[in-house]
């Protein structure tokens, strides 16, 4: 059985570690937040300038200038810091975040990915996303591994980039890749229950290897 | 020397003029200076090109000045939900210039402390960099991109005393310190207005060097964009983002 969304964010979530500083995307990369272990110590970053960043407040203490950068109204830990924009993209293109996790259209053989634009569709503008995969240490994509019957994982994206050889995980709902940077390409190394090697081969545009140590 | 008018109006007097550059502060609506976009609008400036993260939504923010057709352009990371913006754009009366929000940011802030141009990772191997210089150090290529000076930055401040010195409240504060440094001129409202020495000197943002005139706006408006709740009895609450109730 493939994984659901709720399943995607918890293997997402098995890649964070103690003391990590970490960037959660919109859509599935966000319910990551509700699988960190008890007792880990993770600060997330939010690129409109706050780090701490807490859960939604109750009802009636909204707070309007307390957003996060999908402009949602959250909260403060006693851990929490405000800086301004500039100092925030610092953080992020200065390598000092550990971790982004993020959604993808295409992600590609070669580290590529293309999160943004859609010729001949309204472009709403990438946002932080391309300062996100450019600049922080460990860049993990999560995202359905096919659309509308086709792989999103490809041998070279065919929208407009948001990165060029950036991505170091892919999290699919049918399984788990590395991708190494430096040219070593894409290595399957866990299967989803149920999901066989065949399945995902056929479902798959990329080339891959398959770890030896591979998880079924 | 007084930098302080009685309203925003009289804050932007003899400063605006059209075709002007004017950064605006905020991230959506956090932290916009709204007052002073009111005060833009009903001077009636034309073909203004604005830099602003976002574009503001229908009659809020940014938007105010698109309703009112006095934008030319935008330079911006991401403009959202505007149907005004859309409907424009798609009619090809307004332009609009992407720039991934961290560029978008670091421009700003070249610009403030009189950097022309830096290097950046960001957007190497994408559209972005298209036309513009790619330079290699230490094995790792990165794209340049100018710093931007604006004639006029508005900004939103939580507190100001007479002399310019800002004080933001939690994430209000984003664009608006950087753009403070950006502005040929700096007009900042204040939702509270005090005595030089009312504020700490260690708590002060932004100095009152970049701000030129200063507005207290008692009748600040703020927005919620993305109203996200949980419930009282849900508990233990993850840290991060948090579940939507």
């Amino acid at each position: 059985m493939p994984w659901t969304r709720e399943q995607m964010a918890a293997r997402a979530a098995k890649e964070l570690k103690d003391g990590f500083y970490v960037n959660l995307g919109i859509g599935i990369p966000t319910l990551v937040s509700n699988y960190i272990p008890p007792g880990m110590s993770v600060q997330l970053q939010s690129e409109n300038g706050m780090l701490g960043t807490g859960p939604f407040p109750f009802e009636g203490e909204e707070d309007s200038d307390l957003i996060n950068a999908g402009k949602q109204t959250v909260t403060e830990l006693p851990t929490t810091s405000y800086f301004n924009s500039a100092d925030s993209f610092a953080m992020i293109r200065g390598g000092h975040i550990d971790i982004a996790i993020l959604g993808a259209m295409q992600g590609a053989e070669n580290g590529d990915i293309a999160n943004w634009m859609i010729p001949g569709k309204l472009v709403k503008g990438m946002g932080g996303a391309m300062d996100l995969v450019g600049g922080v240490k460990k860049v993990v994509v999560v995202m359905e591994h096919s659309a509308k019957g086709e792989s999103k994982l490809m041998r070279r994206c065919r929208l407009p980039l948001t990165g060029a050889g950036v991505v170091d995980m892919v999290i699919t709902d049918l399984g788990v890749f590395t991708l190494d940077k430096a040219g070593g390409g894409l290595t399957l190394i866990e299967l989803a229950p149920d999901v066989t090697l065949d399945d995902i081969k056929s479902k798959t545009e990329a080339n891959f290897k398959v770890a030896n140590t591979l998880k079924q | 020397m007084n930098k302080v008018y009685a309203d925003a109006r009289s804050a932007l007097a003899g400063l605006l003029k059209d075709g002007m550059i004017i950064m605006a502060g905020g991230f959506g609506l956090c932290g916009i200076p709204e007052q002073l976009i009111l005060a833009i609008r009903d001077a009636g400036v034309k073909n203004l090109t604005v830099v602003s993260n976002n574009a503001g939504v229908d009659g809020k923010g940014l938007g105010i000045l698109l309703d009112s057709r006095q934008v030319k352009k935008m330079i911006s990371s991401y403009v959202g939900e505007n149907k005004t913006f859309v409907n424009q754009f798609l009619a090809g009366e307004l332009e609009i210039e992407f720039n991934p929000q961290g560029t978008l940011a670091e421009r700003i802030r070249a610009g403030g402390a009189g950097i022309p141009a830096f290097f950046t990772k960001t957007g190497f191997g994408t559209q972005i960099a298209e036309g513009k210089d790619v330079r290699e150090f230490d094995g790792v290529r990165y794209v340049m991109e100018r710093g931007i000076v604006a004639d006029l930055s508005i900004i939103h401040a939580y507190m100001g005393d007479s002399e310019g010195n800002l004080v933001y409240r939690k994430t209000a504060r984003n664009f608006n310190p950087p753009m403070a440094t950006a502005g040929k001129v700096t007009v900042a409202e204040v939702e509270h207005l005090v005595k030089p020495g009312d504020i700490n000197p260690d708590h002060i943002i932004t100095p009152g060097i970049y701000v030129q005139r200063i507005v207290h706006v008692s009748n600040a408006i703020k927005h919620i964009e993305q109203r996200t709740v949980r419930k009282r009895e849900k508990s233990p609450a993850a840290i991060g983002t948090g579940v939507q109730a």
